[in-house]
């Protein structure tokens, strides 16, 4: 199935020239996985590629490598709209979300996975009727009630409803699941020296579940950063954008995309989140699995 | 229950009962209120939101005028009977769905398969293979809108080196939703791919190699032993696959704004269109309540399905 199942198998059915034969095997396996790599990696070098050419020049032959690199591309994302007040508001929104949802989960999740109380019960059923319902469905009454609470045009709502809805009712059932695992001994232990409930939460639950709050903290981060349907709901003013409407933004006066300007501002998105991605990539690649296990 | 059984054997003991009952009463209220943000966050911007849907969905509502009328089921009436884009949108969003879920699950399990034990680069595959996952939809359709161009576009010149003249992608109808699924797929199969690699892992290496021992071949050995075990998460991906799939908006926005022709309006791009391009707002809300109910019918699905699976 794979190269080292292979190489399992040889190891039961030692023949003369398995060595050969495992070699091949890994050698088609390797050149298949690369083939449908393609697809995958190509979208992303082009990208880079375009950016760095002439208006022409994208439309020209096809080639890699630019025949002139022209830097002055990614200067000119940054007059033709406010992209770099743009690329905060994304980082700040973020960051907000990531911060609120932490400890809002992480508070939720240890009352329903350590303490009692009447309406637990009732409280977690009523929660998890929220997961699986997209956005779409929700969004014409929030427009409403944010216009009814003068949040129109603030990044309040792109901070609130990424919290309070679906995505903050999954972290706080992630976040659950943790400290139900987590062995109770050194919490009782932090009662008896007279710790109160928050305390006990602050000081010893939080510390020893730091990678559900690290995997929490990744997959926020990431959902706020991409969202896109919110912010173009309810924002109009240009400075206020986020970086996923200002991508889509690069348009001339008749909405036909700027490619070489569209595909620079891109890149600046893409690549630093790429970057990250690759160095943490064991981290960030797990985080995603917890919150999928949880199904 | 039980804790209820305690009180009541210890109620002649009047002074430690009191004493009980007031620590029970405070961890009670410091519980409720570390549950009272999400839920009362969850009330105002999800639940609240949930029941006022319903009640738009059977309004009659001018925007510019502020003036509503209720009329009853006349918007669901307007969507089921009377407007043919309705129809044409919900079959859209099912040959979307029929697109993406085999693809997306078929090419997640066979990476899987290929990658869930360490050889040496797997890693570097795995990587690859996840990336458009943290890549933001917006950027990754952007792209693709740009390598799918009719002339010019990067895939049409690499065909036309070839000898193969490539249509233009995202301006004919079928092409078009075949694009859309097609990158779509490339965009999340690697989340299901991690998903199955883990389910892969928790399966006893020992199984397999029993089989092996046995003699049987390797597609013996994932048909009658590993498929088998992978059930319950297959079940699980594929449920959040499909309510996934109703989900699509980003791309359609970015790609094809519902064309050419319609031929990519989907449920969650026409509700958006309806409410806030063309301020048909009870119309839109009913739309809305038709997609709620399918997402809860296909969860419940997945419900009864676990519990009929543990049983």
């Amino acid at each position: 199935m794979n190269p080292t199942e292979t190489a399992a198998a040889q190891m039961v059915h030692k023949g003369p020239s398995h060595k050969r034969i495992r070699l091949i095997t890994r050698v088609c396996w390797t050149s298949a996985l690369l083939v449908v790599a393609v697809p995958f990696v190509f979208p992303f070098l082009w990208m880079v590629s375009s950016s760095l050419k002439s208006a022409a020049e994208i439309f020209g032959a096809p080639s890699l490598i630019p025949d002139r690199f022209l830097w002055s591309n990614f200067v000119e994302v940054f007059n033709y709209q406010p992209f770099a007040r743009h690329y905060f508001n994304s980082i700040y929104i973020s960051l907000s979300v990531t911060g609120l949802t932490l400890i809002i989960a992480s508070l939720a999740g240890y009352a329903l996975a350590r303490m009692r109380f009447a309406g637990a019960g009732l409280i977690m059923l009523f929660l998890v009727s929220g997961l699986m319902v997209p956005e779409e469905v929700t969004i014409i009454p929030n427009f409403f009630l944010v216009r009814w609470l003068g949040l129109m045009d603030t990044h309040a709502p792109l901070i609130l409803l990424p919290t309070f809805g679906s995505h903050g009712v999954m972290a706080t059932f992630l976040m659950r699941q943790y400290f139900v695992a987590l062995p109770k001994e050194l919490e009782e232990a932090g009662t008896m020296d007279g710790l109160s409930r928050l305390g006990v939460w602050w000081k010893i639950a939080l510390p020893m579940s730091r990678p559900a709050l690290g995997a929490v903290a990744i997959i926020t981060f990431l959902f706020s950063w991409n969202l896109f349907l919110e912010p173009l709901v309810f924002l109009s003013s240009l400075e206020k954008f986020t970086l996923p409407l200002s991508l889509a933004n690069f348009t001339d006066a008749y909405g036909m995309p700027l490619w070489h300007l569209q595909l620079a501002a891109t890149t600046l998105a893409v690549v630093p989140v790429l970057t990250i991605y690759v160095l943490a990539q064991r981290q960030i690649i797990e985080s995603f699995a917890l919150s999928g296990v949880k199904g | 229950m039980a804790s209820a059984m305690t009180d009541l054997s210890t109620v002649n003991n009047g002074k430690g009962r009191m004493l009980r009952l007031s620590l029970r009463r405070r961890e009670a209220l410091t519980a409720l209120l570390f549950v009272s943000p999400i839920t009362i966050g969850f009330l105002v911007f999800f639940f609240g939101p949930l029941i006022a849907v319903i009640g738009y969905s059977m309004l009659q509502w001018n925007l510019l005028t502020g003036e509503a009328t209720f009329v009853g089921y006349a918007n669901y009436a307007d969507a089921l009977r009377h407007n043919p884009d309705f129809w044409r949108v919900l079959r859209n969003s099912l040959v979307f769905a029929a697109g993406l879920v085999p693809l997306n699950m078929g090419l997640a399990l066979l990476l899987a398969l290929a990658l869930h034990r360490p050889f040496r680069g797997v890693v570097f595959f795995r990587v690859i293979f996840f990336a458009p996952v943290v890549t933001s939809a917006v950027a990754w359709a952007i792209v693709w809108k740009f390598l799918l161009q009719g002339e010019a576009g990067a895939l049409n010149e690499m065909l036309a080196l070839m000898g193969i003249d490539g249509p233009n992608w995202l301006r004919e109808p079928n092409w078009a939703m075949a694009a859309v699924i097609v990158t779509r797929v490339i965009k999340m199969v690697g989340l299901n791919m991690i998903l199955y690699i883990a389910a892969l892992q928790s399966i006893p290496r020992d199984y397999d190699s029993a089989a092996r021992l046995e003699g049987a071949s390797g597609w013996q050995i994932f048909r009658m032993i590993t498929w088998p075990l992978l059930a319950p998460a297959t079940l699980i991906i594929s449920i959040v696959t499909v309510v996934g799939s109703l989900k699509v908006f980003d791309h359609i926005y970015l790609m094809t704004e519902g064309g050419p022709e319609n031929g990519t309006l989907v449920l969650a791009f026409y509700i958006y269109q309806q409410a806030f391009e063309f301020f048909a707002i009870g119309y839109a809300s009913a739309l809305a309540v038709i997609m709620f109910v399918i997402a809860m019918a296909l969860t419940l699905l997945q419900v009864y399905f676990r519990r009929k699976d543990r049983a």
